[in-house]
């Protein structure tokens, strides 16, 4: 073996060293970021604000991907220029300001703050009017904001907010809930148009929490969140917003069914298996007996 | 090599790192995360703890702390080294941090918390059980409490201790009785957790000659199969009953813990069915109010319609 050998492998030992620690220090990242999305799934979905800033200060270097992984409850700001009312998120956020859809201002007042194209604006200020109409008639109140924005490849990306308020000293039309909130958050991303047809990747989550309260039934409450997806190659022919908005429906619709049937049904299924109801514990009454 | 200049790189990129938190800060954290974790999911929740904060000092303080706490409010129960029994830790049985009683054996468990196992046991002594004129009360509730537990719950749990005037020797005095209940069941390969506890505060009133109820049951539930969801209810009642002979007095207060338990099962179930008609509807109905799909078809209506309300001012 002469020195060039030598050396060549003293290199190449060297460099799968660095690699390796590299290597172990991305894994080291991608563990602890695992480990905090762990927690969250097991914390009360009530806690989410709590726990997400607990772990923003335990995990500084993280916080952008747990800003992005972890949803939030949404928050809501009043329009100064017509006293409506929107909803903050990453999507219409630039800097420490928020734009909103209604006048399509910072707020609060931003220089050189980011805008969507003309073109999409205008397709923006119609989805939240045609949004509004559609959330009175699901919601029967709350607030709703659409935010659109340029995508990298050539298409782009929309985000359907809604955020009610059921319990009875808000929106709730019924009064049964002593507290109650459901968040969705519809992001939907518009693929480039090809041969009158278009790619559409919908996510939605939905964040909710319900509280019943009485004198004889004590407190009651169920709080969650659930996340799915949804793609679809469409004609472009009814227009984005209409495809958009036929695909959010059915969503939206599944996860409400999907809350109510699976979610509440399991959690109901398993305080049946800790006290089964007595109608399961009582012996079955036997058959009578039948005059021949 | 050493990697300095990937993790500087890495802080720069992120948002500046701000005032680093103290030990304590973390601990304190910590024992938030382990505190709030749902029924029977401690464990996992300590296992994540540890790996987010790379310190053994901060997590060991914090499980120290935490764990005992978590299993006193959960009443966990834990199998004897010899399994002839169960302890429940509870504040009602502790003796000091880590030895609970049981006065069914009339034995003593000393607990792991961190571990949640009990090690060893030893057999209780004299002046930590109670005098034979309250044992009576106390050993026939227990045995028809536990004829309704086995009863009522396919896993459940339950023991009575003496809390107050436990060296009360022969009538004319008060005591008071505690009965707890509880029923876990862990299914994680099912996604889905859950546990009842029910603890009734029995206080004999030597002088009225009326013995007062009260009892507060809790009930949890974790399903999260792709999501998480979360059940957690309470409620409290208050009864009374005449102060009788050992016997019968346990028979009506069992009956009593009975009716009240059946009466809330059964207003769970009513919180349940009534969650699709009305509960849930306040927070989004199932169809719009016209009872038909949205008409995304048919949108421009809607514009229009607001057009013309903006131009007649009669906007709302």
């Amino acid at each position: 073996m002469n020195a060039g050998q030598i050396i060549n492998i003293y290199r190449w030992w060297f460099l799968e060293r660095e690699k390796l620690q590299i290597n172990r220090f991305f894994l080291n990242l991608f563990v602890k970021m695992e480990a905090a999305m762990g927690l969250m799934r097991r914390m009360p979905p009530k806690h989410t604000e709590t726990a997400l800033s607990a772990l923003l200060s335990l995990l500084p270097h993280h916080s952008s991907d747990l800003l992005s992984q972890v949803d939030q409850p949404l928050q809501v700001v009043c329009d100064v220029d017509n006293g409506k009312e929107f909803i903050l998120c990453e999507y219409n956020r630039d800097a420490d300001s928020y734009r909103s859809p209604w006048s399509n201002k910072y707020h609060p007042p931003l220089e050189d703050g980011m805008y969507p194209s003309s073109e999409l604006r205008t397709l923006e200020v119609e989805a939240n009017e045609v949004f509004t109409v559609y959330r009175d008639q699901y919601y029967e109140g709350g607030i709703s904001s659409v935010y659109l924005w340029e995508d990298d490849n050539e298409g782009f990306v929309a985000c359907f907010l809604i955020k009610k308020d059921g319990s009875k000293y808000g929106h709730g039309r019924r009064g049964y809930l002593h507290e109650g909130g459901w968040d969705a958050i519809h992001v939907i991303q518009v693929g480039p148009e090809e041969e009158g047809m278009a790619h559409y990747c919908l996510t939605s989550t939905i964040m909710l929490s319900l509280t019943t309260n009485s004198e004889t039934s004590g407190t009651f409450s169920l709080s969650g969140s659930i996340r799915r997806q949804m793609k679809a190659d469409l004609s472009v022919e009814d227009g984005h917003l209409c495809n958009m908005g036929k695909m959010i429906e059915e969503l939206e619709g599944k996860l409400r069914n999907q809350l109510d049937q699976v979610y509440f049904g399991k959690t109901k299924e398993m305080v049946c298996t800790l006290r089964p109801p007595p109608e399961l514990l009582l012996p079955m009454p036997l058959p009578e007996a039948r005059n021949p | 090599i050493n990697l300095s200049y990937t993790s500087s790189a890495m802080a720069d990129e992120e948002e500046p790192q701000e005032t680093e938190l103290s030990d304590n800060q973390k601990i304190d954290i910590a024992k938030w995360f382990l505190l709030n974790s749902p029924p029977g999911e401690i464990q996992y929740m300590a296992k994540d703890l540890r790996l987010v904060l790379k310190d053994e000092n901060v997590y060991g303080r914090a499980a120290s702390e935490a764990f005992p706490l978590y299993n006193k409010t959960h009443i966990i129960s834990l199998q004897f080294p010899n399994r002839s029994g169960d302890v429940l830790v509870s504040s009602f049985s502790e003796i000091s941090e880590d030895e609970y009683l049981d006065p069914r054996t009339a034995q003593v468990g000393k607990v792991d918390h961190v571990k949640q196992i009990c090690t060893e046991i030893r057999p209780a002594r004299d002046e930590e059980l109670p005098t034979p004129y309250i044992e009576d009360y106390r050993c026939a509730l227990d045995a028809e409490v536990s004829k309704y537990v086995s009863e009522a719950y396919p896993k459940g749990v339950c023991s009575v201790y003496c809390t107050s005037g436990k060296d009360v020797e022969e009538p004319g005095f008060d005591f008071e009785l505690v009965v707890l209940i509880t029923a876990t069941r862990l299914s994680p390969q099912n996604f889905c957790n859950g546990s009842w506890r029910s603890i009734w505060n029995i206080e004999f009133m030597d002088e009225l000659q009326s013995v007062e109820v009260r009892g507060k049951m809790q009930v949890g539930a974790h399903y999260f199969e792709e999501g998480n969801v979360q059940l957690d209810a309470q409620h409290e009642c208050k009864d009374s009953t005449m102060f009788q002979s050992p016997d019968d007095s346990s028979f009506s207060l069992a009956n009593i813990i009975r009716h009240h338990e059946t009466e809330y099962m059964s207003s769970l179930e009513t919180s349940y069915s009534n969650l699709p008609d009305s509960t849930f509807k306040d927070l989004r109905r199932k169809l719009p109010v016209t009872r038909t799909l949205f008409p995304w078809h048919n949108t421009m209506q809607f514009s229009l319609t607001r057009d013309i309300t903006k131009e007649l001012g009669i906007e709302k």
